[in-house]
């Protein structure tokens, strides 16, 4: 009886694309410039860091590949310069280039598994607490409370840190990734569970779930299929500021030592290691990898402020 | 209003209770301190001795609770790696910190206010569209990109600023300050400026925003109607009405940028708290750490007390609604 509205199809439907090209959001996109430029540079950025294996010239992992004699060679522009290294190589011969490659897949991932994550987590607590009210709410907002009043960094990095020195000694380098994204998670969910609880309890009075009650339509039902679609527009912004923030997060961590490791380098952990010979003359070491972690941020964010206005209906 | 400000000190007391529990939890997770600090050659006998002295065969909640009491008199024990007392360690790297973070903000409303009101008065203009532009990258980049980029800049290539340490210092009673000699003022340029650019887009954008929406306001036509200067109305009439939100991110934001300056302060060598704590983190120091936690998220709590308490003051409305 409850779910007749659901398996009606409607007639003629257009197909998707025509759909997508006709709306309203498309036609924002493309006349943004600033939007067009962050994404087309996005999309470059992540092939680019997802094929590294295909075209990056040296396998960064293999330290057979490394070799001392290649240390410390300057971009190909500069005298000494040699191919393949084009943008020179770091102290113990690593390509910058296959290091910026590698790193960026790596900061890429960590990213997209916290935001990931700390969406679950913020969208189901979040729901929660704005559906049912009453205790369940006080308790999950006075823990959001309590985790607001932590910076985030400083939250992120006391998690990191703790988390890795439980860790067994022989695990810590491949379970750092684990570490780092469970530390943003844990920073991170809250915003999302603050503002879809905001949303949630707006939603809850109106009719059409007043309806759905009526219909006796399960509450894991309304909340899921009626009321999280509705809160969804401004968890989509959030989320994609916030991955922006979460690849911060992690060069952030690394920068700092308690984020990926030399072995498995992030951009983080590269301008770290960069940030040695800043003073020596090595400047390429740390400005490339400097560089791409600011076009990957910047690009993410032109998208996300694109966006924001874009789904803003006061801006209409 | 009494009946507000009980409320709202008592949960700021509540979260600092859970706060604290989060700091304890550190030494609870961390392992066996007392395999930290002892030798050796230590025997079991010593081993219980040593226990029995720092409360460890306590309960868990008595041992909670010391904490909270301790902490709450600044007493914060001492610190694994250098065995001295850790809350005077802290104090004597406080100045630096607050000196950095006290010129990083003055810096964001000095050149952010400014910037803020000349992007909304030209509006559409080329500068002010470009100043917005400009303002993406100082959201998106992360202030060690940022201060890394203005040592390599200013400090190494062109040599005009010193790139790490804090230079000179004199001792004024127990507070060291650096912005009295030469060498100090000159060092705390760069890390100010790295700390203090994201705090400035911040600004900008406020200002920008709010003086859009004062200038629509009738009041303004009227006093253009009225043949006022467009610079009186701009900067005396319409750039009052914006401040308001400008001094609660201000407020609001000198805890975050207390914490950020952790970061500034490991680029540049800074010798802050921020730089004690990450040194702390490396090394496994818990009391250090779980010291920094609590007094970090304490003036944070603090400060949005106040800015809660002061708007209950000035917007009667808020003290129902809050809480």
């Amino acid at each position: 009886m409850t779910l007749q509205a659901d398996q009606q199809t409607p007639v003629a439907k257009p197909s998707q694309l025509a759909r997508m090209r006709d709306s309203d959001l498309w036609h924002s996109f493309v006349t943004h410039r600033g939007a067009v430029v962050g994404a087309c540079l996005l999309v470059f950025l992540i092939v680019t860091a997802f094929a590294a294996p295909l075209i990056a010239p040296q396998n960064v992992y293999d330290s057979a590949e490394l070799q001392l004699m290649n240390a410390r060679i300057p971009p190909i522009w500069q005298e000494g310069g040699r191919w393949p290294f084009v943008l020179g190589t770091d102290i113990q011969g690593r390509d910058v280039l296959s290091g910026i490659l590698y790193g960026s897949r790596t900061s890429i991932l960590i990213a997209v598994f916290a935001v990931v994550f700390s969406l679950a987590i913020g969208v189901i607590v979040g729901l929660a607490a704005g559906f049912f009210g009453g205790i369940i709410d006080n308790v999950l907002m006075r823990f959001a409370d309590v985790l607001l009043s932590i910076p985030t960094i400083l939250l992120a990095i006391l998690a990191s840190a703790v988390a890795m020195g439980m860790l067994p000694p022989e695990w810590r380098a491949l379970g750092a990734a684990g570490v780092i994204v469970f530390a943003i998670t844990l920073s991170n969910w809250v915003q999302y569970a603050r503002i879809v609880r905001a949303q949630t309890s707006v939603e809850r009075r109106k009719e059409y779930v007043e309806a759905a009650r009526l219909l006796r339509v399960s509450p894991r039902r309304i909340m899921l299929r009626h009321i999280l679609p509705n809160t969804m527009t401004p968890v989509l912004v959030a989320a994609t500021l916030s991955f922006g923030m979460a690849i911060l997060a992690e060069a952030t961590l690394s920068f700092l030592g308690v984020g990926m490791p030399a072995s498995l380098p992030s951009l983080g952990t590269l301008i770290r290691i960069g940030n040695n010979y800043l003073f020596s003359g090595q400047w390429w070491i740390v400005l490339f990898p400097v560089l791409q972690l600011s076009l990957l941020v910047v690009s993410i964010n032109l998208v996300g402020d694109w966006l924001r206005d874009a789904l803003n209906p006061k801006l209409r | 209003m009494l009946a507000f400000l009980i409320k709202r000190i008592g949960s700021a007391i509540l979260v600092m209770l859970a706060v604290a529990f989060l700091a304890f939890l550190i030494f609870a997770v961390a392992g066996d301190p007392v395999e930290m600090m002892v030798n050796e050659q230590a025997t079991q006998a010593d081993r219980d001795a040593l226990r029995e002295r720092l409360g460890l065969d306590q309960p868990f909640l008595v041992q909670y609770f010391t904490f909270v009491i301790n902490a709450a008199q600044g007493e914060f024990g001492i610190s694994y790696q250098t065995q001295r007392d850790v809350m005077s360690l802290i104090a004597s790297r406080l100045p630096a910190t607050l000196e950095l973070v006290f010129i990083a903000s003055m810096l964001s409303l000095i050149v952010g206010i400014p910037l803020g009101v000349i992007t909304a008065i030209h509006r559409g203009k080329w500068f002010s569209e470009g100043l917005q532009f400009l303002s993406i990258f100082g959201v998106s980049l992360p202030s060690f990109v940022i201060a890394i980029l203005l040592i390599l800049v200013f400090s190494v290539w062109l040599g005009w600023a010193p790139g790490f340490g804090r230079g000179e210092t004199v001792a004024l009673g127990w507070w060291t300050t650096g912005l009295l000699t030469p060498s100090g003022r000159n060092a705390i340029i760069l890390p100010a400026i790295a700390l203090a650019l994201y705090e400035i887009t911040l600004v900008m954008r406020i200002v920008r925003a709010e003086m859009l929406e004062v200038l629509r306001s009738d009041f303004v036509k009227f006093a253009r109607a009225r043949g006022v200067p467009r610079r009186i109305i701009h900067y005396r009439h319409a750039l009052r009405n914006c401040l308001m939100p400008v001094a609660t991110l201000t407020a609001m934001n000198f805890g975050t940028l207390i914490a950020f300056a952790l970061v500034t302060e490991t680029v540049f060598q800074w010798p802050g708290m921020g730089l004690l704590f990450i040194q702390a983190v490396l090394n496994l120091d818990f009391p250090i750490m779980a010291a920094y936690l609590v007094i970090i998220s304490a003036i944070f709590v603090t400060l949005n007390t106040l800015v809660d308490i002061i708007y209950a003051v000035i917007d009667p409305r808020l003290r129902q609604e809050k809480v």
